[in-house]
C-alpha cells in the first residue's frame, strides 16, 4: 500500500474516533479506556509477523524472540482488557423501579 | 459476515481463485473507493508482493468491528455487544495475521499467547474495582512495551516486515515510522509504569519537581526528533547507534515527564498515556501497512486524547499547564501558615441518620475518599434504606472524581446501584437549591466554591456542584486537617448548614445504616 493511501485511511479514523468516542456516555469512560486498551493491543499483529519470520535474516533470531515476547505481552492485554471490559458492562444494571 | 470472512480465507489458500475474485473486486470497487478510501488495486507491497484484497478487506473488517465496539458504549444497553464485536475484531485481525504468513514455530506462538492469555484474564478476574486506574495504567505500559518490541524486531529483521527497497535498505518513510513508533511506545511504557506506581501508592503521588525540568525535556524531546529525522537519511550501515539512541531517550523522557506530575491530575495523565499507547499502534500499522493497526491506532488515539481533554476541561485547566506538572505542590506550602481555626460542627451517625429520614430528596456526591474507604456497599446499603423511607436519592458524579475518568461510575455500578440514579455534573447541578440534603463522601475540590469566587484560589474556574445551595449538607472526611488535593481550604466546612461526619467513610456510612 502507498503511504497516501494509508495516511487517509489513518485522517478518517481520526474522525471517525472524534465523533464515536465523544458519543460515549460519561458514565463508560472507565470501559472505554479499558477496551481501546485492549483495542490497541493490536500491535500483536506485527509481534506475530516477527515471531512467525523466525531466523531468515541476519536479525531473524532475535527478531523473533523479541516477537514472543512482545505476543505475550499483548495477550496479557488483549485477555485482560477484553475479560475487565465485560466484567465492568456487567455490573452496569438498570434496576426494577419499585 | 462470517461467510465472507471464510471465503476470504480461503481465497489465500486457493491462489487461483483469489486472483479471479480480485479481479471482480476490482470491477465493482471504483464506485466505492472514493468514499472509503480503501485501495482496492491490489497495490504493490513494499517488498514487491502483491497484497491480496481479501487479506486486506479482513483487515478492514477487524477495524471496522473495532468501532462498532467504541460505538457501543454509547449506552450501557449496547455496551456489551460492542464489547463482543471488539474481541470479534482481534480474533479476526490474529488468525488472519497466522494464516497469511508462513509460520516457522506454531507451538512457540501458541505457547506466548496462553502464557500472556492467562496472566492478563486472571488478572482481570481478579482485580478490584477501586485497582482500576492502576490496572489500566499497567495495561497502557505492556501496549508501549509490545510496541517498542515489535519496532526493534523490524529493524533487526526488516525483510519478514516487507519495509526493504530494491537495494536492501530500509524504505526512508518506514524508518520515520519505526522511529517514531518505538519513541511513542518507549514513552508510553515509561510514564505508564511511573502513573502505575503513583497510583499503585508505590511511590509518593506529590509532584517531583527537578530543577531546569523544562529545558531538560525540551531539549531530550528535541534530540529524538533529530535523531528520527537523521536516521531516516543516514544510510542503513551504522545507524544502529542512533537507533539504540532514540529508544533510550524516549524511556528516558516518559519517565521525565510523568515524575513531576501530582495525584490530583492523574486522571489527565493515565488519558494522555491511552492516547500515546493508540498513536504507537498506528505508528507501526504504518510500518506494516495494515488497516487494523491504523484504524484502532486512530481511534485510541483520538479517544485518549478527548478524555484528556474532558478531564481538563472539568478542572479548569490547560493541557500545557497539566503537562508542565508540579500542581498541589506550591499551593500547598503557601496554605500551611494560613491556615486558621475557624468554628465549624460536628455531626454523628444518628443525627444524619434522623436528618436525612426526614428529608424529601437526597443527593450524595463521592469522590475518591470512597473508593479509598471501598466505602461503595455501605453507601449503596444506605441510600438504598433511605429510598425504603420515600426518600428521593440520587448521586452526582464530577468528571474529575477518582483517579481516572468514569472512576465513581463503575464503582458504583459495582456496589449494585442502578445507572439511573447516576448524574453528570451538569445534569443535576440546578438540582441542589431544592435538595434537603447533601451527603459529600470523600470528595472535596469538586464541591469548593471558591472556584466560583475566589479569583486567587488554583482551582478558580472549575466547574463545582452548588452544594452549598442545600438544605443541609453532610461531610464525610477523616480528619479537619487534610485539605483536598488542590490544597485548597474549602468554606463549606464552616457553613452554618453544614455537619461534619469525621470518621472513616465505611465506617460511618455503616453506622449510619445501623441508626436507620
Amino acid at each position: 500500500m502507498d503511504f497516501i493511501s494509508i495516511l487517509s485511511i489513518f485522517v478518517m479514523a481520526c474522525f471517525v474516533g472524534y465523533y464515536v468516542v465523544w458519543s460515549v456516555t460519561p458514565a463508560l469512560h472507565t470501559p472505554l479506556m479499558a477496551v481501546t486498551n485492549a483495542i490497541s493491543s493490536v500491535i500483536i499483529v506485527g509481534a506475530l509477523i516477527a515471531a512467525a519470520a523466525g531466523s531468515q535474516a541476519d536479525g531473524g533470531q532475535t527478531a523473533k524472540w523479541l516477537g514472543l515476547v512482545g505476543v505475550v505481552l499483548a495477550s496479557v492485554n488483549i485477555f485482560g482488557g477484553f475479560a475487565v471490559t465485560e466484567r465492568m458492562l456487567a455490573m452496569y444494571k438498570k434496576k426494577e423501579r419499585k | 459476515m462470517g461467510a465472507s470472512f471464510d471465503r476470504a480465507l480461503a481465497s489465500v489458500r486457493r491462489p487461483s481463485r483469489a486472483i479471479t475474485s480480485g479481479r471482480r473486486f476490482r470491477k465493482w470497487a471504483p464506485a466505492f473507493a472514493g468514499a472509503l478510501l480503501l485501495p482496492v488495486t491490489p497495490a504493490l507491497a513494499a517488498s514487491g508482493e502483491p497484497v491480496n484484497p481479501w487479506v486486506a478487506a479482513a483487515y478492514l473488517i477487524a477495524g471496522v468491528l473495532f468501532i462498532l465496539a467504541l460505538r457501543g458504549l454509547s449506552s450501557p444497553e449496547s455496551s456489551r455487544r460492542g464489547n463482543r464485536f471488539g474481541m470479534l475484531g482481534m480474533l479476526i485481525a490474529v488468525v488472519t495475521t497466522l494464516w497469511t504468513h508462513s509460520i516457522a514455530s506454531l507451538p512457540e506462538i501458541a505457547g506466548a499467547i496462553a502464557i500472556g492469555g492467562a496472566i492478563g484474564f486472571i488478572t482481570a478476574r481478579r482485580i478490584a474495582m477501586t485497582d482500576m486506574p492502576q490496572l489500566v495504567a499497567a495495561f497502557h505500559s505492556l501496549v508501549g512495551m509490545a510496541a517498542v518490541l515489535v519496532g526493534i524486531a523490524a529493524y533487526l529483521n526488516p525483510g519478514a516486515f516487507g519495509i526493504l527497497d530494491a537495494t536492501g535498505e530500509i524504505l526512508t518513510v518506514s524508518r520515520v515510522e519505526l522511529g517514531l513508533g518505538v519513541a511513542i511506545g518507549a514513552i508510553t511504557f515509561s510514564g505508564s509504569v511511573i502513573a502505575f506506581l503513583k497510583l499503585n501508592g508505590n511511590m509518593s503521588g506529590a509532584p517531583i519537581m527537578l530543577p531546569l525540568r523544562h529545558v531538560i525535556n525540551l531539549g531530550v524531546l528535541g534530540a529524538i526528533i533529530g535523531l528520527t529525522a537523521y536516521f531516516a537519511i543516514a544510510p542503513t550501515v551504522g545507524t544502529g547507534a542512533i537507533f539504540w539512541t532514540i529508544v533510550g531517550l524516549s524511556f528516558l523522557i516518559g519517565f521525565l515527564l510523568i515524575i513531576p506530575i501530582g495525584g490530583a491530575d492523574m486522571p489527565v495523565v493515565v488519558s494522555m498515556l491511552n492516547s500515546y499507547s493508540g498513536w504507537a499502534a498506528a505508528a507501526m500499522g504504518f510500518t506494516l501497512g495494515n488497516t487494523a493497526m491504523i484504524i484502532t491506532g486512530a481511534l485510541v488515539g483520538s479517544s485518549g486524547a478527548i478524555l484528556s481533554y474532558i478531564m481538563c476541561k472539568a478542572m479548569n485547566r490547560s493541557f500545557i499547564s497539566v503537562i508542565a506538572g508540579g500542581f498541589g505542590a506550591e499551593a500547598a506550602s503557601s496554605d500551611g501558615a494560613a491556615k486558621i481555626d475557624r468554628p465549624w460542627k460536628r455531626g454523628s451517625a444518628e443525627d444524619a441518620a434522623y436528618m436525612m429520614k426526614q428529608a424529601e430528596s437526597v443527593i450524595i456526591i463521592p469522590g475518591y475518599g470512597m473508593a479509598v474507604a471501598q466505602a461503595q456497599h455501605a453507601l449503596r446499603e444506605m441510600g438504598d434504606m433511605l429510598k425504603e423511607q420515600g426518600v428521593s436519592v440520587k448521586y452526582a458524579i464530577h468528571p474529575v472524581a477518582g483517579r481516572m475518568p468514569g472512576h465513581m461510575n463503575v464503582l458504583l455500578a459495582e456496589a449494585n446501584v442502578s445507572y439511573d440514579e447516576v448524574f453528570e455534573l451538569e445534569d443535576i447541578n440546578s438540582e441542589f437549591a431544592q435538595a434537603d440534603v447533601a451527603f459529600i463522601i470523600g470528595a472535596n475540590d469538586v464541591v469548593n466554591p471558591a472556584a466560583k469566587t475566589d479569583k486567587g484560589s488554583p482551582i478558580y474556574g472549575m466547574p463545582v456542584f452548588d452544594v452549598e445551595k442545600a438544605k443541609t449538607i453532610f461531610f464525610v472526611k477523616r480528619s479537619m486537617g487534610g485539605v483536598g488535593y488542590a490544597g485548597v481550604d474549602n468554606e463549606v466546612f464552616y457553613m452554618d448548614q453544614t455537619m461534619m461526619l469525621l470518621s472513616d467513610a465505611k465506617k460511618m456510612c455503616e453506622e449510619i445504616v445501623k441508626a436507620l
